[in-house]
């Protein structure tokens, strides 16, 4: 087994591809967990307790199954009742529902954390519920937040090579099918390392200077 | 109970579980009227406030805010608790002063004053700075107005929070404990512009304070609280200098000693 450099080169535009892929899946995974989190964790603080129940206990089933099977459900059993997602579709759903599941968590504590005096000030200075939220309660329950959502975004991308599973050519299967086609596994597969780890190392030292920049300030 | 009045609290009574924190309480303010109350911790005078800002809901009685029920409305000739939009309209009229300030850590001084008056009373941005920048010189922060809240000491932030309170041109205000959370040396700069205040406007004050001295010059009426009851009331001379209860002697005897 021998690193070739020139069959490295060669195959870079093909694993690029899958980067895009893999980057895409990311961002719209992320944005749908970052605001799907959100409503889930307000519907649960403002909903009557039996619908709070009901989000608690639904947000607690797809915790605690693997993402991979949810997954497989999204792409394999939902066009047997008539909806077909495309792969990458599917994948983006899957990631982001399943996080969104902890980000309402990172939200549930951070909104928990603004003090309650910050409600009543709100409620004196006679504020609707919706400025309550948007103007007071969010505002400062999010910055301290960032730093927990940074890392359930690194995760995120972690997991993109689950998609492979449904079909989606990111990264991962790029590389794969790279490999299968020349049986040349090293260079494809040490790349995909490669690239995971240029991305996470800059991400973890973001994340740290993040905690930093946004600890809590009063 | 006559019909210039401002304030009326009838058979109030308020409990959490089986503590009861007000019973069958009866009082009324006149309009204007400075009131200072005055207890042991526990006796319910903040309980008074919150109920009046709406912060605490009634257990069961009647409060009446300019003739106009507070807690209850007028459905079909019968009196039902209050909608959330009853609750927003007759609160418009009252301000809060809090022991621990409660300003809004993510906005500077300037915007704590001009952004309540934005969202709530719907005034023009110009309008609500200059507003603003006026009532902030006044309680003496003319210089802080890009600072934010975390940058001022307890007592700057105390006087931000009267601004801001002020901004929305109550006719009630309330404060409680407005110098308990502070440092000694900065309660007097607290004080004086709450004594500005009661001298130069109309609005109708309730006050609830431990600091004795500042109650018997600030108030018209002193009402001494303990159990949930109201023991006594009267002018601060009296109360201050005769009062008729044994449990207010004892009470007062704490600060003098």
């Amino acid at each position: 087994m021998q690193w070739d450099t020139e069959f490295a080169i060669s195959i870079l535009p093909r694993l690029m591809e899958g980067v895009i892929v893999t980057i895409q899946a990311t961002l719209l995974g992320a944005v749908l967990a970052f605001t799907l989190g959100l409503l889930l964790a307000v519907g649960r603080l403002v909903s009557g307790p039996v619908p709070s129940k009901c989000l608690y206990w639904g947000g607690e089933f797809i915790r605690r199954t693997p993402l991979l099977v949810q997954l497989y459900f999204l792409f394999y059993l939902l066009p047997e009742i008539g909806i077909v997602l495309s792969p990458l579709v599917a994948g983006v759903i899957g990631i982001g529902l399943h996080y969104s599941t902890y980000t309402a968590e990172v939200y549930r504590a951070g909104i928990e954390n603004v003090d309650r005096g910050q409600w009543e000030a709100a409620r004196a200075l006679n504020y609707p519920p919706a400025q309550t939220w948007t103007k007071v309660i969010i505002p400062q329950a999010v910055p301290p937040m960032i730093p927990a959502l940074a890392n359930y975004l690194i995760t995120m991308f972690k997991e993109t090579p689950l998609l492979s599973a449904i079909t989606v050519i990111e990264l991962m299967n790029s590389a794969r099918i790279v490999a299968n086609q020349t049986y040349r596994y090293i260079e494809p597969i040490t790349m995909v390392g490669l690239f995971f780890l240029a991305v996470s190392i800059p991400s973890v030292l973001l994340s740290l200077w993040l905690e930093n920049r946004f600890a809590r300030q009063d | 109970m006559n019909d210039n009045t401002m304030i009326s609290f009838e058979n109030a009574s308020k409990s959490y579980g089986a503590l009861q924190v007000l019973r069958n309480l009866n009082f009324h303010v006149d309009p204007g009227e400075k009131i200072s109350l005055i207890g042991p911790s526990g006796s319910g005078k903040t309980t008074i406030l919150r109920i009046l800002m709406t912060l605490e809901s009634l257990t069961s009685g009647y409060v009446l805010v300019d003739g106009q029920q507070l807690w209850h409305e007028e459905k079909q000739g019968q009196l039902v608790p209050a909608s959330e939009k009853h609750l927003q309209n007759v609160r418009a009229d009252i301000g809060m002063v809090f022991q621990h300030f409660n300003l809004f850590p993510h906005l500077s001084v300037l915007k704590n004053v001009t952004e309540p008056q934005r969202i709530s009373r719907g005034v023009a941005a110009p309008e609500a700075k200059e507003a603003a920048v006026e009532l902030l010189e006044m309680v003496g922060l003319g210089d802080k107005l890009d600072h934010y809240p975390g940058q001022l000491s307890g007592g700057q932030k105390q006087r931000v929070a009267i601004a801001r309170a002020l901004a929305l041109k109550p006719r009630i205000m309330l404060f409680d404990e407005p110098t308990s959370a502070l440092d000694p040396e900065l309660v007097s700069e607290v004080l004086n512009v709450m004594r500005k205040l009661a001298h130069e406007t109309d609005m109708t004050m309730l006050l609830v304070t431990h600091e004795m001295s500042f109650a018997r010059e600030f108030s018209d009426r002193v009402i001494f609280f303990d159990k949930g009851v109201i023991v006594e009331q009267g002018a601060p001379e009296q109360i201050f200098q005769n009062p008729c209860e044994e449990r207010t002697r004892n009470f007062l005897h704490k600060f003098i000693a």
